[in-house]
C-alpha cells in the first residue's frame, strides 16, 4: 500500500511538472474549457434557480383558480358563483379576486392592477411594485396618474413600494382597494375577475376541480400544479434556446477535443518513448496522462462553475438574464437564492470533463502501447 | 548472458517502402564485458541494440536473456525486464527537459514506489559518484553536453541494472569528455555490470576498455560474432 501511495505521489508530481512545462498551452486550454463551462453552467444555474423561485412563489398561491370562459375567452365572474362554489363538498375557502392589466403609454409598459387581499390601501392611494417604481421614478408620497379605458384620468398617491425580495412576481404590480379598482376599470358590483379557492384535503384538489367543471360548465379551473408545470416548461424552453445558441461554443470545444485526440506533439511522443524505455509501464504512462487530463479538465470545470455561480447569484446573471428571465417590458431585477442541482453538475461534468478525458487518453493509449523505440523514432 | 538467434528486423513490413534493418543476426553477449557494435551509418547498430535491450521486437528470431526466451513476452513483462535488467544511455541523452538533473535521475524508479527520502538519497549518490552533486538542482537543458551525458548515465544506473546499454555515447562529446566516459565504462565493469554500446568513434572502438567489437554492414554481422 505504501508503495502504491508513493507511486501515485510520484505520478502526480511528474504530472504537475509536466503541466508547468507546457504552461502556455495548458493555460489556453483551461481558459477555453472554463469559458465553455461558465456559459453552460450560467444557463443551467439561472434556469434552475428561476424554476425554484417560481415554485417558492407559487407555493403561496391558491390551490385552484376558477375563471369563467365565454366564447373561448376569459370573462368576468357574475354574482352568485361564489355561493355556488362554496356549497361544493371539499371546498374550504372561496374568494373573489379583482385584477386587470393596464398599458402605460408613458413608458410603454404593462402593469398589473390588483385589489390587495389583505390590508388594502386607503382610497386614492396605491402600493406599487419595485419595477414600476424604478421605471417611473416614484417613491412613497409621489403622485401617479393613469387614464382609464373609459378616458377618465385617475390620480393616485403612492402609499408604499413593495420590497425588492418579491420582485419576481411584483415588479409591475399596482395594489389598490376594491372601490378604486371598480371605478378605474368600470367593473360592475358583485363581479370578479376570477375566484381563488382552497381545498380541505390537498389529495382531493383534482376531484374538486372535476366537480367545479361539472357544476359550472362555463368555468375553467386552473390548478397550482398546472401553473407550476407551465412555468417549468417556459424555463425549459428558454434554457433549450440558450443552449442551442451555445451549441457553437460546444462545437468549438468538440473540435478542440478532437484535435487533442487526433495526435500528440512530437515532444509528447518522445517523452512517452523515454518514459517507457526507462521502465515505466504502459499503465503508468496512461495514469500519468489521466491525472494530467483530470487536473486540467476538473480545474477548468471548477473555475468555470465557480465563475458561473458568482455571475448568476452575485451579479444577477447579467449576460444571460435578458434571454432567460424576461417576459415583460418591466424586467424584474432580483437576487436569486443560490441553488445547486447535483444532477445538473453531473450532466455538465459528463458533457465536458468526460469527453475531454477520453480525447486525451486515446492518443496516449495509442502511443503507450507501441514499442518505445518506435515512439522515440516518431 | 544475452543471446540473439537468427534475428531479423523489418520496418514498414508489407508496404512499398519495406526495409530490412537486420538480417539473420546470431550473437552472444558475455556478462561483465564491454561489447561494442560498430559500423557505418545505416548498418543496423542502433536497431540491433534496441532489439537486444527489449526496446523493440524482432520481426523474426529469438532474444534469450539468461537462457529465457523474452522475444514473445507481452509488453508489461518486457517493461519489467527493461526496468530490472537494463539501464539506457541514449545518443541524444533523451533527458526530460524542464526537470532538474535529480528529477531526471529519479524518473526510472518512480514506478517502484520507493519512499521519497530513500530514492532521493540514491539519486544524489549516483550524481555525486559522477561529479555532478553540485548540479543536481539545475534543469537539464542548462547543463553542458558532458554533464547531460553523466546525468543520463546516473539515470541509467538508478535501478542498479545488470546491463548498461549506450547508443553512440560519445557522438556529442569532445575528446576529453569521451575519455572521461571510457573511465566511467571501466568503473561499470569493475562494479560487475555488462555494457553493450554502439559507436563508430575510433577512440571508443579501439580502446582497451572495450573487450569485443562486433562489426555490422547492411544489417549483417561482418566480424566479431564470436
Amino acid at each position: 500500500m505504501r508503495h502504491w501511495i508513493a507511486r501515485q505521489r510520484y505520478l502526480i508530481d511528474f504530472t504537475l511538472a509536466s503541466l508547468a512545462r507546457r504552461k502556455t498551452k495548458n493555460i489556453g486550454l483551461v481558459l477555453v474549457f472554463s469559458l465553455l463551462v461558465f456559459a453552460l453552467a450560467s444557463v443551467t444555474l439561472l434556469t434552475s434557480a428561476l424554476r425554484q423561485e417560481a415554485a417558492r412563489v407559487l407555493a403561496q398561491s391558491p390551490e385552484v383558480l376558477l375563471q369563467r370562459m365565454v366564447a373561448g375567452r376569459h370573462d368576468l365572474i357574475p354574482p352568485g358563483y361564489i355561493e355556488r362554489i362554496g356549497r361544493i363538498r371539499g371546498v374550504q375557502q372561496v374568494e373573489g379576486r379583482l385584477w386587470g392589466y393596464y398599458y402605460d403609454p408613458v413608458v410603454k409598459a404593462n402593469y398589473t392592477f390588483q385589489v390587495a387581499a389583505t390590508v388594502p390601501p386607503p382610497a386614492g392611494r396605491i402600493v406599487v411594485g419595485p419595477g414600476l417604481a424604478r421605471f417611473r421614478g416614484v417613491q412613497a408620497g409621489n403622485v401617479l396618474s393613469f387614464r382609464s379605458y373609459s378616458g377618465k384620468l385617475f390620480t393616485f398617491t403612492v402609499d408604499a413600494v413593495l420590497p425588492a425580495e418579491s420582485e419576481l412576481v411584483s415588479a409591475d404590480l399596482v395594489l389598490l382597494n376594491e372601490a378604486d379598482f371598480r371605478a378605474f376599470f368600470d367593473y360592475p358590483a358583485g363581479h370578479f375577475t376570477d375566484i381563488a379557492l382552497s381545498v380541505a384535503n390537498p389529495q382531493e384538489v383534482r376531484t374538486v376541480a372535476t366537480k367545479l367543471a361539472a357544476a359550472l360548465p362555463d368555468s375553467r379551473p386552473i390548478l397550482r400544479d398546472e401553473v407550476l408545470r407551465t412555468y417549468q416548461s417556459i424555463f425549459d424552453w428558454r434554457e433549450g434556446i440558450a443552449l442551442a445558441l451555445l451549441s457553437a461554443a460546444i462545437l468549438a470545444f468538440a473540435i478542440l477535443a478532437w484535435d487533442k485526440a487526433s495526435g500528440l506533439s512530437a515532444e509528447e511522443r518522445r517523452e512517452i518513448g523515454i518514459l517507457k524505455a526507462i521502465g515505466w509501464e504502459t499503465g503508468d504512462v496512461i495514469r500519468m496522462k489521466l491525472w494530467e487530463g483530470t487536473l486540467v479538465s476538473l480545474g477548468a470545470f471548477l473555475l468555470g462553475y465557480l465563475a458561473a455561480y458568482v455571475h448568476v447569484f452575485h451579479f444577477s446573471a447579467t449576460l444571460f438574464a435578458p434571454v432567460l428571465k424576461g417576459w415583460a417590458v418591466l424586467y424584474p431585477s432580483f437576487t436569486l437564492l443560490p441553488a445547486i442541482d447535483g444532477l445538473q453538475i453531473a450532466t455538465l461534468l459528463f458533457f465536458t470533463v468526460f469527453p475531454y478525458a477520453v480525447a486525451v487518453l486515446v492518443p496516449i493509449w495509442r502511443a503507450a502501447i507501441t514499442d518505445p523505440d518506435a515512439v522515440m523514432r516518431g | 548472458m544475452i543471446e540473439l538467434d537468427d534475428i531479423h528486423k523489418a520496418f514498414n513490413q508489407g508496404q512499398p517502402n519495406e526495409y530490412w534493418a537486420l538480417s539473420g543476426i546470431n550473437l552472444k553477449v558475455a556478462a561483465r564485458q564491454v561489447t561494442a557494435f560498430s559500423g557505418p551509418s545505416g548498418s543496423g547498430k542502433t536497431t540491433l541494440l534496441t532489439v537486444l535491450a527489449c526496446l523493440a521486437r524482432p520481426t523474426r528470431g529469438r532474444v534469450r536473456l539468461c537462457d529465457e526466451d523474452v522475444s514473445g513476452l507481452p509488453e508489461r513483462f518486457l517493461t519489467e525486464i527493461r526496468r530490472r535488467t537494463f539501464g539506457f544511455v541514449f545518443q541524444q541523452f533523451n533527458l526530460v527537459r524542464g526537470l532538474s538533473a535529480l528529477d531526471n535521475v529519479m524518473l526510472p524508479a518512480y514506478p517502484l514506489g520507493l519512499p521519497y527520502g530513500q530514492l532521493r538519497e540514491k539519486a544524489e549518490s549516483q550524481l555525486a559518484g559522477l561529479d555532478l552533486g553540485h548540479r543536481r538542482d539545475a534543469r537539464v537543458e542548462w547543463l553542458s553536453g558532458g554533464e547531460q551525458q553523466r546525468v543520463a548515465i546516473a539515470r541509467a544506473l538508478i535501478n542498479d541494472p545488470e546491463v548498461v546499454i549506450a547508443d553512440e555515447p560519445t557522438a556529442n562529446l569532445d575528446t576529453a569528455l569521451s575519455r572521461q566516459f571510457l573511465d566511467i565504462l571501466s568503473r561499470l565493469i569493475d562494479e560487475g555490470r555488462t555494457v553493450v554500446l554502439t559507436s563508430h568513434d575510433p577512440l571508443v572502438v579501439e580502446s582497451s576498455v572495450v573487450d569485443r567489437v562486433v562489426r555490422l554492414r547492411d544489417g549483417h554481422l561482418v566480424d566479431g560474432a564470436g
